[in-house]
């Protein structure tokens, strides 16, 4: 063990590979750690693909990083032209030689000028770089480009032989170094470098595809170590060379249950009344004009209010004109751009591929660091590349907004005609919560629908809304849900005035009704009193009847009693003639 | 003799040739790099020739500033233009068309 610094628990294995960061953006995460330390590194590439600046960031990196002094030795460029072109990328070569960090050394080869006269080695160049490195102490050194000693010798064979030897003595020199080589035809180098420098090989390409050019390094191998196999999208600007690790960064990211409002209140209440979910993604999906932007806008509007800060990446408008058409329904961005709450990043999607957009999106976002990302929208960036890219993509970006725990707001044109629930992208899956705004057509007018389609980890309101803009907002009302489907706009009015009709027509036929069965009954009782009348007046007739048969009886028998008188007869033969009806016996007592 | 008379024709060529020999360390191959030199300064620059021998080990700094890289590394400094001849100089004849000198015998 060289280094009984750390004071853990050693096992006593292997020592592992020791490793010397670079000190530029993403590299070291991509290869665990930096390259290998104290062993060579082959970069190589096409033409201008950026060798020498990443080898040049290396030696500028550990200068002022890492404390550790560089050797340059340049195969191809005067010192002078090197130090003027990396002054462009704010790297000072004079001030670094001046403070001893850095030695430039610029090994001229010019054949015309060498006569080959017997047998030689290249043992003056290994003095050189010894003596390169020895005065400042160096640490690392790159050889820039040594495949053009090739044609400067002519004798292969023992320059072949001088490499491997060169290799061998910068290894027992224990330095870090970075050879670089020019791509070959089918080889990685012209000369087959790569032969002599087995331990860390890494390829940088420029590579275009539907006129959009993009750069990416991969690392080829690595001996003794893990290593990222992806290419990796890489960016050069003003400040140096920049390689985004985005790839499946996993789903290890905290889970955050603060909850941000959306800026609409009815669209929080339909969130299980809090609204989104802080570090969550969201998308909303819709066809054009929908209203997807405003929503966005709101939300916008609403996080700066609380003082977060906000990136809009738009792909479609420009930040002007997103203000512009922000302030018609009542939205005042341009303050919180004043304020530097929130910031607007518009570019083309075709301006440069999928990768770069990612890069240079990541990149903002790390200098930005804000609480709260818009892409709007998404959909545009299939232009830029296939569907599976952009999804790759998107899910690159959503887990390393998860995993700084920044909100997502993503807008996804959908295509009319094709299926709602079905983004472009195919992102669906990546999203936390899903918004869909749907055109309602129908009366002759096209009417915005807003449903949420999902919101994980939360209690949300299944109905439609509708939604209109106004200069006040995003206004939220229920739509009319009948037997006839869903009503919006003027035809939820019409549908409206049309039960409240109705319903007056039905209590009419109430009233109407209720008074019928008064009549009836009115009519009913009538009836009634008229036949007790008649059978009264029936009655009373059958009733006199029965009186006079009754007199009869009794008139009858008095007149036979009498009657009997006069004959002398006994008092027993009063019978009544049975033949005689009862009318003649009346008749008889009336005479 | 011959070599006499065209040399005494000549009498502007008749400038003194400054040679710097660069080798590293005593090896084999800057032994005889030295004596391939020396054999062809006196047979064909006899009495104008001038040889100074630099071992880049003892001065390492005078390696990149003579541009050296192969070892050995013979330099014409003078007469002008400057010309370079690697390897153990064994090649007599690529040193002789190198300095321009026909080994008219």
């Amino acid at each position: 063990m060289t280094k009984p610094k750390k004071d853990v628990v050693v096992i006593p294995t292997i020592q592992t590979l020791q490793k010397c960061p670079t000190g530029i953006k993403g590299l070291d995460e991509i290869t665990g750690g930096g390259l290998p330390q104290g062993r060579p590194t082959l970069i190589c590439g096409g033409t201008g693909c950026g060798k020498t600046l990443l080898a040049m960031e290396f030696l500028v990196r550990g200068a002022t990083e890492y404390n550790e002094p560089g050797v340059f030795m340049s195969f191809e460029e005067p010192s002078i032209d090197l130090v003027s072109n990396f002054a462009s990328l704010g790297f000072d070569l004079n001030d670094l030689k001046d403070q001893r960090k850095l030695a430039l050394d610029y090994v001229q080869i010019d054949r015309e000028e060498l006569v080959d006269a017997g047998e030689y080695d290249l043992e003056g160049l290994f003095i050189r770089i010894n003596y390169a490195i020895d005065t400042i102490g160096a640490k690392r050194i790159v050889l820039d480009t040594i495949e053009t000693l090739f044609s400067g010798f002519s004798n292969e064979s023992i320059l072949r032989a001088e490499l491997k030897r060169l290799f061998h003595f910068l290894k027992t020199k224990g330095i870090t170094a970075i050879i670089t080589g020019e791509q070959g035809d089918k080889t990685l180098t012209r000369h087959g470098l790569e032969e002599y420098v087995a331990d860390c090989v890494i390829f940088l390409s420029h590579k275009v595809s539907e006129q959009i050019a993009t750069r990416r390094i991969r690392i080829v191998k690595y001996r003794g170590s893990v290593h990222g196999t992806n290419e990796y999208p890489f960016l050069i600007d003003e400040q140096g060379f920049s390689v985004m690790p985005i790839s499946s960064i996993g789903l290890d990211h905290a889970a955050s249950s603060e909850r941000v409002s959306t800026g609409i209140s009815r669209l929080d209440t339909m969130l299980g009344v809090k609204g989104y979910y802080r570090g969550s993604s969201i998308l909303a999906s819709g066809t054009a004009g929908t209203g997807k932007s405003s929503i966005a806008a709101h939300f916008v509007d609403a996080a700066c209010r609380r003082g977060e800060r906000c990136l809009y990446f738009a792909f479609e408008e420009s930040r002007n004109q997103i203000i512009r058409n922000m302030r018609s329904i009542g939205i005042n961005l341009e303050q919180w751009v004043n304020e530097g709450l929130l910031e607007f990043r518009n570019s083309r999607p075709s301006l440069y591929g999928l990768e770069m957009h990612l890069v240079t999106m990541h990149k903002a976002i790390e200098q930005f660091e804000p609480d709260i990302v818009i892409v709007d929208p998404i959909s545009n960036l299939e232009a830029a590349a296939s569907e599976t890219e952009v999804k790759s993509m998107l899910s690159r970006l959503i887990d390393m907004l998860k995993m700084k725990g920044i909100t997502a707001f993503c807008t996804d044109l959908t295509s009319v005609g094709g299926s709602l629930e079905r983004t472009d992208a195919g992102i669906s899956s990546l999203m936390d919560t899903w918004l869909l705004l749907q055109v309602i057509e129908g009366g002759g007018e096209r009417n915005r629908g807003l449903y949420i389609l999902k919101s994980r980890g939360m209690e949300h309101s299944n109905q439609v809304r509708e939604f209109s803009l106004s200069s006040e907002g995003i206004m939220l009302q229920d739509v009319y849900i009948g037997p006839g489907g869903v009503l919006t706009g003027a035809s939820k009015l019409a549908q409206e005035a049309r039960e409240k009709a109705e319903s007056l027509a039905r209590s009419q036929n109430i009233e109407y009704k209720q008074r019928e069965i008064d009549r009836k009954k009115i009519v009913i009782e009538a009836q009634i009193a008229a036949l007790r009348a008649g059978f009264e007046s029936d009655m009373e007739e059958l009733e006199l009847a029965v009186a006079i048969e009754k007199m009869h009886q009794k008139v009858l028998a008095e007149d036979s009693v009498a009657m009997g008188k006069a004959r002398k007869s006994d008092d027993a033969q009063t019978e009544i003639d049975p033949t005689k009806t009862v009318s003649e016996v009346a008749n008889d007592c009336k005479n | 003799m011959n070599n006499d008379i065209e040399l005494t024709t000549k009498t502007e060529d008749r400038e003194t040739y400054l040679f710097r020999l660069y080798v590293a360390g005593l090896t084999p191959r800057s032994v005889s790099a030295v004596r391939n030199i020396r054999t062809i300064c006196s047979k064909y620059l006899e009495g104008r020739s001038q040889l100074e021998i630099i071992d880049i080990y003892q001065q390492p700094h005078l390696a990149s500033e003579a541009k050296i890289m192969a070892i050995p590394t013979l330099v014409r400094i003078s007469p002008l233009p400057e010309r370079r001849f690697i390897g153990d100089l064994s090649i007599t004849e690529r040193i002789l068309a190198g300095l321009d000198i026909t080994k008219g015998v």
